[in-house]
């Protein structure tokens, strides 16, 4: 019987709405659920755009002659590079992509230097191996080095052939709470480096993972002296100052080959290869776009939006309710699921297609018109109701009329909102334009929900009622908006 | 029944009224400023600083730290109320290193800035003319395409062609006047256009396709049921079953964007106005211009009024 279907549909809605609901509480712990094979950690919270909490948004393009053709390798690793050394900046959620063929975009929300992030950013990348005596340096240590330029093949200017590390003075008349820094010796830095590749070995039997490197040929020859009077002693690899791997020279190497040995699975040994070769970016970047945001500017503007957004949408839940009084408040409940709806996407995506919105302020206002699209389709809807019940039908019939003949309006005139919205979208994601991205996002988002809420959450209120109330209610025509 | 449609011509002379201050006022801003409307830095390539004292500036001395580094015609302009402090200077595209060089002068020579409410945007010139090439082909994009779904969604009557058509000459209209507005508020009180305002643009061409949408989809409905009538009356029928409807839909989107405009942060205040704008045209049009085209089509007027403009004798009606 329809009549028990509608009511286990309306049970499903009032399990969803509750399921909102707790989505959408502030603070909401989200889902940690860490039992036998399932392992899931998600957060549930509202993801703010650099607008509303301020940040630092960089466009890089590819600095090439126009018309160069671009190694996709090259601007792939060149974002790999980027979103680590973005990665070092403590910013809780970076954000670093390819746009196109040529341009990355990088977008550090709440960074509280932006200077320094776009220097960290533009860093040419700087490989060296360092004389680490006998002390082993597990990778991740930051170090300082003596490294002061030298020239073209990464020679430092003073190359010894001294194995101790050069201890650094302390600052007169400061405590010695800590020991100095110790600044390492530079042997030959990321210039002199010709290739690097991932390879196996034979070693015993079994196939090792390893790095093969080539030296050129003025640092291989100080590469030949330096090993073969440090035989024993750890050459540690470091880029960009921080320790990528430290192995000890087992012999002397003269020809400036070379192989990394270390506990390496083929693909670590194939990202240190990466790492080696392009420690410094494979493209020069220039900037092309920068924008940075101070944080107070964006909430206050959210503060206000929010206010209004409350005051436009309580004056639509009244006219709904005065003008179509009863089927109103029916409609009024399922704006309300629907603003829910809308705003539980936001926190917690539609896994697998995305797993949060960021919101921004033209997002918001996004949001807020696409209610007006929500309602849209429940005028349609009841409109449409009050021609069938004039025109002499039955309320039931009347019901059910109404939602086909209104269905196929809506159904086509949010289609024409959508196709521009994605328009908008594809023109936003191609020029870090994340402010129109957003709002033809939040829009799309709208339009689609109140597709469903029009559809199954309207007509399943109506419906019930209906059931619920029907006799009663087909006298009382004034109830009905009529 | 009321008639509207048999007022068209009036209609079409209010659309007239209501584009040729806009082209005029875009003529008189292309003449003036180089664009049909002032363009942001989104558009231009430059740079944009919006920036917060801690004590009260003047004008002058705000340009000068500027110009002593190296920028030849910023100009600067105070923003909210004078007690706010906040100036915004638009110069030439600028690195970080210089922003911070004029960051450092302006503490100097000024005051210090509170960086927590203060932005920057620089935008490079390449960057800046391929966002107006793809805005154009943009919106350029967005028309046809709404346009040939409605030749699709609509194929199964006669004329779905005149259709798209009619929508797509309601929907120029509309942007139309929402570019003559911006155009006369760019004359009058300097606002500009950026990336948002082609949201703006884009958000109203698909409310307004949405709105003929209904129109002529009753009109589609309508169509086989009064097989009697005359097309006129028709289509006159259909607009006023489609009016509250209409109407509704209106106030309540308008409700939402008012009570924006009136109590919402600042930038997107103009982002909002001229949706508001777009979206009232929008219903107006869907009603008044529209389905009047299509009716003038329909009885032979487009085609004897084409013909009297190119001068061809016309053959008897």
């Amino acid at each position: 019987m329809r009549g028990q279907r509608n009511t286990a549909i309306l049970a499903g809605i009032i399990l969803l709405a509750l399921v909102l609901i707790w989505i959408d509480l502030p603070d909401n712990p989200g889902i940690h659920i860490h039992w036998g094979f399932i392992n899931i950690d998600k957060d549930i919270r509202v993801h703010q755009g650099l607008d509303l909490q301020g940040g630092l948004q960089v466009l890089l393009e590819a600095d090439v002659p126009e018309g160069t053709e671009i190694d996709s390798e090259a601007i792939d690793t060149a974002k790999v590079i980027v979103e680590n050394r973005v990665n070092g900046l403590g910013v809780t959620e970076p954000l670093v992509q390819k746009r196109g063929e040529r341009r990355i975009i990088v977008e550090l929300p709440g960074i509280e230097d932006p200077e320094l992030a776009v220097a960290t950013i533009q860093e040419t990348g700087l490989l060296e191996f360092i004389d680490a005596g006998y002390t082993f340096l597990a990778p991740g240590t930051e170090v300082e080095t003596d490294y002061l330029g030298g020239d073209e093949e990464g020679t430092p200017p003073e190359a010894t052939t001294e194995a101790t590390p050069v201890e650094t003075s302390a600052d007169e008349g400061t405590p010695e709470a800590e020991p100095a820094p110790v600044v390492y010796h530079t042997v030959i830095a990321g210039a002199g480096l010709k290739d690097a590749v991932a390879t196996v070995i034979q070693d015993a039997g079994s196939t090792l993972p390893v790095v093969a490197f080539e030296l050129k040929s003025e640092a291989s020859s100080t590469f030949a002296q330096h090993t073969a009077s440090h035989r024993g002693q750890y050459l540690c690899i470091v880029l960009d100052k921080t320790i990528v791997s430290c192995p000890v020279i087992e012999d002397a190497i003269p020809d400036g080959k070379g192989i990394i040995r270390g506990r390496f699975t083929p693909v670590e040994a194939k990202a240190l290869a990466v790492k080696l070769r392009y420690g410094a970016l494979p493209l020069p970047l220039r900037i092309e776009t920068t924008r940075t945001v101070g944080p107070t500017l964006g909430q206050d503007s959210v503060r206000r939006s929010i206010t209004a957004g409350a005051i436009g949408l309580s004056v639509v839940f009244l006219f709904m309710l005065v003008y179509y009084r009863f089927p109103g408040l029916l409609a009024d409940l399922a704006l309300a699921i629907y603003a829910l709806l809308n705003f539980a996407i936001y926190k917690f995506g539609l896994p697998p297609l995305f797993d949060y919105v960021t919101l921004t302020l033209p997002g918001i206002a996004g949001f807020l018109l696409s209610t007006g699209m929500a309602v849209d389709a429940n005028i349609l809807i009841f409109e449409r109701m009050k021609e069938e019940l004039r025109a002499g039908r039955s309320l039931g019939a009347a019901i059910e009329v109404g939602f086909n003949r209104a269905w196929t309006s809506i159904r086509d005139s949010n289609i024409s909102t959508i196709l521009t919205c994605a328009i908008l979208f594809y023109f936003g994601s191609t020029f870090g334009a994340s402010m129109v991205k957003g709002f033809a996002l939040t829009l799309i988002i709208g339009v689609m929900t109140s597709m469903f809420t029009a559809v199954t959450v309207t007509r399943t209120f109506i419906r019930f009622a209906f059931d619920a109330f029907g006799d009663s209610l087909r006298d009382k025509r004034w109830l009905l908006g009529i | 029944m009321f008639d509207i449609i048999g007022k068209r011509y009036w209609y079409f002379l209010i659309s007239a009224l209501l584009i040729v201050p806009g082209l005029i006022a875009m003529v008189y801003s292309t003449v003036t400023y180089g664009a049909p409307v002032r363009l942001s830095i989104d558009f231009t390539g430059g740079s944009l600083m919006v920036l917060k004292f801690q004590q009260p500036a003047t004008e002058d001395a705000i340009r000068d730290v500027f110009i002593s580094q190296g920028f030849t015609n910023p100009v600067v302009q105070q923003l909210g109320q004078p007690e706010d402090n906040t100036w915004q200077v638009r110069m030439g595209f600028a690195d970080v290193e210089t922003v911070d060089k004029i960051k450092a002068s302006l503490a100097d020579q000024i005051s210090p800035i509170d960086e927590a409410s203060s932005s920057f945007s620089t935008v490079g010139p390449a960057v800046g003319s391929e966002v107006t090439r793809a805005a154009t082909v943009a919106v350029v994009i967005a028309s046809l395409l709404v346009g040939a779904f409605i030749i699709i969604t609509f194929r199964r009557i006669p004329n779905a062609f005149r259709y798209g058509v009619c929508a797509i000459s309601a929907m120029t209209h509309d942007i139309l006047i929402a570019l003559g507005f911006v155009s006369i508020m760019g004359i009058l009180f300097s606002w500009e256009v950026d990336a948002l305002f082609l949201t703006a643009i884009l958000t109203v061409i698909g409310f307004s396709v949405q709105d003929k949408i209904v129109v002529f989809d009753r009109i589609r409905e309508n169509t086989p049921k009064w097989r009697g009538e005359p097309f006129e009356t028709v289509v006159n029928r259909s607009i006023l079953e489609t009016l509250h409807r209409s109407l509704a839909t209106q106030l309540n989107a308008m409700f939402v964007m008012i009570a924006i405009l009136l109590f919402g942060g600042a930038s997107i205040k103009q982002f909002i106005a001229v949706m508001l704008v777009g979206m009232v045209t929008a219903t107006y049009s869907s009603i008044f211009n529209a389905v009047p085209v299509l009716v003038a089509w329909e009885n032979g007027e487009v085609g004897r009024f084409f013909r009297r403009i190119f001068g061809r004798e016309a053959a008897t009606a």
